[in-house]
């Protein structure tokens, strides 16, 4: 209601974790201040016919130490340790987190790459949009102004399948520099099918369209990385910021997406 | 400046306590300035330093990235409380004796993100600690002496137990 009303000029605040310093700072001056925290009805994680559903308010410590997490999405419990710090973790929230898309968000990447589905809600109804109709730009999304996003649903991981989540950053919990989630399938150290989503570099967490197509049906071999570092500067257009300069994140982006492979191939599980 | 305030009630330190705020002021501004506990410090106050660290219904979290009125009907404990339980009396003298401090400024901040480490009290290694308090800076020190205190204080745990 109140989000209809006061629209642009209405902020909601979850664990305030990115809004708060903005605030501290004067560098933001909503009108409104809608604090959600004690919708307690937002912050379970369940799983409901092999689809996770993370609710807006889920603390990134509670995705630490969910079950549900560990076991069915490997992805997001491997990049949650790269969420800042145990103290922001512990406040700061999933909703919150792909609610503001910032473009160095470990969990706005993991959501593109496990095709998870936003689910918003407004006085006119519940509207979900699937991840990638939902990211559009440097902090832009598809949430209109009147809308408070409720949930996450994520289809489970395919338990058999490749995947990993790397990312560098100037010290621990830093802004990330750089960094990817990786999904595939393999049979055998034989690449089948990869789905490699960027972020840090990028205004936004961006999918690697014609590098996932050289991976498709293809060995691990010191070709294939080859061909990949030429590729990867195609699909990516890295910005220079506080955390360095485009040229080199484009080489950093190329030095993780060789270390993600290889991570992932290391897992692999053994063929029946 | 918005001068709307509110009434919250919550507890610290154990104790309940019932005050009106500015609805704009921060958790770490309230409890200095309204209620003289200065033990949680301000350094960044964008939740970058980890000085203004406290406890929220038992978590610890970045004082300065909670507003006051956030922290109605909830459990806040700051240095000055964890001090008088005696909780971390064994890691405060750990830090006293190895010099783990020399300004003091991060030190509270330090103690409420350890304190929540050792609570798990298990065995951590030293790369474990550095990563539980890479959210705390230290300008002075240096971390190689509070990583020795708290690796002391939870051998001596362990081994007492």
């Amino acid at each position: 209601m109140l989000l209809n009303e006061y629209g642009e000029d209405g902020q909601i605040l979850a664990g305030g974790q990115s809004l708060m310093p903005t605030l501290n700072m004067r560098l933001s001056n909503p009108q409104l201040l809608i604090d959600i925290n004690h919708l307690h009805e937002l912050n379970s994680i369940t799983l409901d016919d092999n689809i996770v559903r993370i609710g807006a308010l889920a603390r990134h410590s509670e995705l630490a130490l969910s079950p549900i997490i560990d076991m069915y999405l490997p992805l997001i419990a491997d990049a949650i340790p790269h969420v800042a710090h145990i103290a922001v973790r512990n406040r700061g929230t999933f909703g919150g987190s792909v609610a503001l898309a910032d473009p160095a968000a470990e969990l706005p990447a993991c959501v593109l790459a496990l095709g998870g589905t936003v689910v918003l809600q407004s006085v006119k109804g519940i509207r979900k949009v699937k991840a990638d109709d939902y990211f559009l730009g440097l902090y832009e999304t598809e949430r209109k102004p009147n809308e408070l996003l409720i949930e996450v649903q994520i289809p489970v991981q395919d338990l058999t399948g490749l995947w990993a989540f790397v990312e560098l950053s100037q010290r621990k919990g830093d802004y990330a520099i750089a960094g990817l989630a990786f999904i595939g399938t393999s049979e055998k150290q034989f690449i089948k099918t990869a789905k490699l989503v960027y972020f840090g570099s990028e205004i936004k967490p961006t999918l690697a369209k014609k590098t996932m197509a050289i991976l498709i049906n293809t060995r691990w071999d010191d070709n294939t990385r080859k061909l990949i570092a030429e590729t990867l500067g195609r699909d990516l257009d890295p910005m220079t910021n506080l955390q360095g300069s485009a040229k080199m994140k484009l080489h950093l982006q190329k030095v993780l997406t060789n270390r993600a492979i290889d991570l992932a191939l290391k897992r692999e599980k053994p063929s029946r | 400046m918005s001068e709307e305030t509110s009434e919250i009630k919550l507890t610290v330190n154990g104790d309940l306590i019932t005050k009106i705020v500015n609805v704009r002021q921060h958790l770490v501004d309230f409890l200095r300035l309204e209620l003289g506990l200065t033990g949680s410090h301000l350094g960044c106050e964008h939740g970058i330093c980890g000085a203004c660290s406290v406890w929220v219904d038992g978590l610890v979290v970045r004082g300065c990235l909670m507003l006051a009125v956030q922290a109605d009907g909830g459990d806040v404990t700051t240095i000055e409380g964890l001090t008088e339980t005696g909780e971390i009396a064994d890691l405060q003298k750990n830090f006293v004796d190895r010099n783990a401090l020399q300004c003091g400024f991060c030190t509270p901040g330090m103690l409420m993100t350890l304190a929540e480490l050792l609570r798990k009290s298990e065995l951590s290694s030293r790369e474990e600690i550095r990563e539980h308090i890479s959210g705390n800076y230290c300008r002075c020190t240096g971390y190689h002496a509070i990583v020795d205190a708290v690796e002391t204080t939870i051998s001596d745990r362990l081994g007492d137990s």
